[in-house]
């Protein structure tokens, strides 16, 4: 496979009930691409425990035809913004259990500054604008997650 | 007609994943939510909801955007993804 056949083939997103494999992903973004000497990668999992009680899992819910156009929109700003190569955004839907991933971002870029600050950027951006709800499953029941005001400040920073 | 649909918190308040409305008199989002709650008392309490996000074709909007026969019309809360 030569490399423009690779990067037309490569799907930047994935919205997945299934998991992922991490190294895999870390191969794709790497394979036949020496142009870039950084890869930066950022993942999620369901941790066990949210604001003094135990969580015992999570189920995530989306909107389908909106999220996706979202996630694009949201990588197109990132590559304006900064010279980045590769972009992979992974996101899991349906009912997980703690320790399994949620989330994947990975960049690539020529030199790691660009691909620090674009996954960052892009992570912060899904987290208050791609329509994804989380309902947790806790010891004292079901609950809908609400949006931390923090996240909404941490968007906010990259605009000033 | 015009499409609503609703999501996670909002669907689960209402009992319900969407509708559909007629267009006639329904000229914004604001107006959307006033039919809804008029087609279903019940309903009034949630949709009033200042923190309620809103879209309109898949595209985040205020609730003074303007809407028409065909749209798909979204209510949601804050989003939790990540």
């Amino acid at each position: 496979m030569n490399m423009t056949s690779l990067i037309n083939n490569y799907p930047e997103i994935s919205i997945q009930t299934e998991d992922f494999d991490h190294g895999v992903e870390v191969n794709l973004l790497e394979k036949h691409n020496v142009e870039d000497g950084a890869v930066v990668t950022f993942s999620g999992r369901v941790r066990n425990n949210n604001l003094g009680l135990k969580v015992r899992g999570l189920f995530l819910e989306h909107y389908p035809d909106m999220t996706e156009k979202l996630l694009a929109e949201i990588i197109e700003t990132a590559k304006q913004r900064w010279n980045i190569g590769r972009v992979k955004v992974i996101h899991r839907i349906g009912q997980l259990a703690i320790g399994e991933q949620i989330v994947f971002v990975g960049v690539t870029s020529k030199h790691r500054q660009d691909a620090f600050a674009a996954n960052e950027f892009i992570m912060d951006f899904l987290k208050v604008k791609a329509p994804f709800w989380k309902k947790e499953l806790t010891e004292l029941g079901e609950s809908w997650l609400e949006a931390k005001t923090s996240d909404k400040e941490k968007a906010q920073a990259w605009s000033k | 007609m015009i499409k609503v649909i609703f999501f996670a918190a909002l669907r689960e308040e209402l009992g319900c994943g969407g509708t559909e409305i007629s267009a006639t008199n329904v000229n914004t989002v604001a107006e959307v939510k006033l039919a809804l709650g008029q087609q279903n008392n019940d309903w009034q309490h949630y949709l009033t909801n200042n923190s309620l996000l809103c879209a309109v074709n898949h595209q985040m909007v205020n609730r003074d955007f303007s809407v028409k026969a065909g749209d798909e019309v979204a209510f949601f809360p804050p989003v939790t993804g990540g």
